[in-house]
């Protein structure tokens, strides 16, 4: 009896904690995939909104020839001088006094339907209730939806800009790519050599004195590492460059590589170390030079784990916020060159989520942005995958 | 000719070998025999300088290969390496084609001529008695032979540089006995181009393969003296002992 029942209680416990793992798993699963879809839901929203401002409309007089305008053209109507005449409602309220507009407003669609019949070259900008209805002289502009093209292909990001916002993302992600690409070229060169000194020419001592240090420096939080940049960093640029202002690419850039750094350094040193001293062995009893059997048996017997840090100092680099918002000067303009502000997709949520009202459109634009990032972050690790799946150790025979 | 004289070896504070000199004449078999930790893997070690990767070693004493001392400052390691090659305990092929095994000391040191390399390496494969055995797998990875192959293997990459000296280190441990005859077979055959020196944990193996034996017991060099002398008739007390299994 009793030791059936014994039995029959670590079956039972076998299958509770099989259960437990499996649904851990699950969850972890689940919300991972319901966060990317959430993401991409938001994000979507994006391109079913209307590149006018929600909730108004643009009139102009029926026999203007204007058919459809764009969010650039728009801009240009009501920025700058142009044949167009803008109107918005405050010049309205600049003309009439508000009994002359009527009780709530009601005589206000009238006048403005008035004042579009005067003036042919008029475009007004108007809050879509107060458009005037069955008037024959006034036209009120389709609106057309966000497209992808002028999304993904806009070369300018206004998301505030009224009449109609300019969401253009290739600043920012240009932006991301060139402090991004300028940090690795930084931080590879440097990582691989401190790697490289650290496994193989480093002594023990000297060894267990700077790993825990450097794997401290991945410990710093990034607000420490932008604020080193802010006060330290940019004025050094500033100064030395003889530059206008300090906050740049370059400063960006090399704030990350200091911060990717870290990350390069302990991974792929533990990828070389991990070499096996059987390996070493051999090629050194084979008479080969300490260098020798570094590159040609430690470096590719460690070339998945090396490739894999290089990829996590990529991802660092792409995805930091903090430091990069702090010493880049948050410009979104096309990247040019080093010595001048740019502004990355990271910095740009973080910097106006919170002043964009949720469910408008610059919030969805956000929310692609996101999405547009945690694609590059995908592309990056898949890109690692096929690397390291193609490592000295799988392959058959080189 | 190897020589050793008054060899004192320490790791940190541990003292390994004590006062061992020994003399081992070219073409010959040396076996190396005694417990774990008894100190001939070390031993060993000390003549192509692999004791070098070890931190906080020291040693003293003199040890001369045809006459030169190879611990003098001139002395050139991976040259020396070049002259004295070893085989593992395990098999330790490289990551990468049967023939890149073989031909990795060739490259390393400095040979690029493509026939002269293929010769090398059948060369060494023949010797190594398994060139019929991979002729076909040349480019095939070294980890798709079973393991007496891939030690075979690490045998033929030692002998592809043309190494004067052929150090093994319990080449046969790790092996089954099919393997292993096959290795020692090669020993017999090996001896009379190279100078071998062998450590084993078998001490038939030691019986069948070398013509004269060192007994190593705490770091110290207890008999030395030609094996079939050693094994019917040893000197020493604690020799018997071991040889008949009392102990170790």
């Amino acid at each position: 009896m009793k030791p059936d029942l014994l039995r029959c209680k670590r079956k039972g416990f076998r299958l509770f904690a099989e259960a437990l793992f499996t649904l851990s798993g699950t969850v972890t699963t689940v919300v991972i995939l319901l966060i990317i879809l959430f993401l991409f839901k938001e994000g979507a929203g994006l391109f079913r909104s209307n590149e006018v401002e929600k909730g108004y409309s643009l009139c102009v007089h029926a026999s203007s020839p204007v058919e459809r305008l764009s969010p650039a053209q728009i801009k240009q109507i009501f920025d700058y001088e142009t044949e167009w005449i803008p109107f918005r409602l405050e010049d309205l309220f600049d003309r009439y006094s508000e009994e002359e507009l009527g009780k709530d407003y009601a005589l206000l669609p009238g006048k403005l339907g008035e004042e579009i019949t005067k003036e042919p070259k008029l475009v007004a900008f108007v809050p879509t209730q107060y458009v005037p209805t069955g008037l024959p002289t006034v036209r009120v502009l389709p609106g057309s939806r966000i497209g992808w093209l002028r999304f993904f292909g806009g070369k300018e990001w206004m998301p505030t800009a009224t009449p109609a916002p300019l969401f253009g993302v290739l600043p920012l992600l240009l932006g991301t790519l060139w402090v991004s690409l300028f940090a690795i070229l930084i931080a590879l060169p440097l990582g691989l050599g401190a790697t490289v000194y650290l496994s193989e020419l480093a002594g023990e001592k000297m060894r267990r004195l700077l790993k825990p240090a450097i794997e401290l420096l991945a410990g710093i939080p990034s607000v420490v590492y932008g604020f080193f940049g802010l006060v330290v960093l940019v004025p050094f640029l500033q100064r030395t460059g003889g530059l206008p202002v300090g906050e740049t690419a370059l400063a960006g850039s090399l704030i990350l590589a200091i911060m990717a750094l870290p990350t390069i350094i302990t991974v792929a040193e533990d990828a070389m170390r991990n070499t096996p001293k059987a390996l070493r062995e051999a090629s050194l009893a084979l008479g080969a030079t300490r260098w020798q059997t570094i590159y040609r048996v430690v470096f590719p017997a460690s070339v998945s784990g090396i490739s894999a840090a290089i990829v996590l100092g990529i991802g660092r680099a792409v995805g930091e916020t903090m430091a990069v918002l702090m010493v880049t000067g948050n410009a979104a303009v096309m990247p040019s060159s080093l010595l001048e502000p740019v502004r990355t997709i990271p910095a740009t949520i973080a910097a106006e989520l919170g002043e964009a009202p949720a469910g408008g459109a610059h919030y969805q634009a956000l929310f692609m942005l996101g999405c547009i990032l945690f694609l590059i972050t995908l592309l990056i690790s898949t890109a690692a995958e096929i690397i390291s799946g193609k490592s000295f150790y799988n392959k058959k025979g080189i | 000719m190897i020589e050793a004289k008054n060899i004192d070896f320490y790791y940190g504070d541990f003292h390994a070998l004590k006062n061992i000199s020994m003399k081992m004449e070219a073409h010959t078999v040396t076996a190396f025999i005694g417990p774990s930790g008894c100190g001939k893997s070390t031993f060993l070690r000390l003549f192509n300088r692999m004791n070098d990767l070890i931190d906080a070693t020291r040693l003293t004493g003199e040890c001369r290969i045809d006459g030169a001392d190879i611990y003098h400052k001139s002395v050139d390691v991976d040259e020396l390496r070049k002259k004295v090659g070893m085989v593992f305990q395990k098999p330790n092929p490289f990551p990468k084609s049967v023939f890149e095994n073989v031909a990795y000391g060739l490259r390393v040191g400095g040979m690029t001529d493509k026939n002269r390399i293929r010769q090398r390496v059948e060369a060494a494969l023949t010797g190594a008695a398994l060139w019929d055995e991979v002729k076909d797998k040349l480019k095939k990875s070294a980890f798709e032979l079973s393991g007496g192959q891939q030690q075979r293997l690490c045998i033929a990459r030692a002998l592809a540089i043309s190494p004067a000296i052929l150090l093994m280190d319990e080449p046969a441990s790790a092996l089954d006995p099919v393997s292993t005859s096959k290795i020692e077979d090669l020993i017999h055959v090996l001896k009379k181009e190279y100078t071998l020196v062998i450590v084993t944990h078998n001490m038939q193996q030691a019986a069948r393969v070398s013509d004269k034996t060192g007994f190593f017991m705490l770091g110290e060099l207890v008999e030395f003296s030609d094996t079939k002398k050693m094994f019917l008739n040893p000197e020493k007390e604690e020799t018997q002992n071991y040889l008949t299994g009392r102990f170790g």
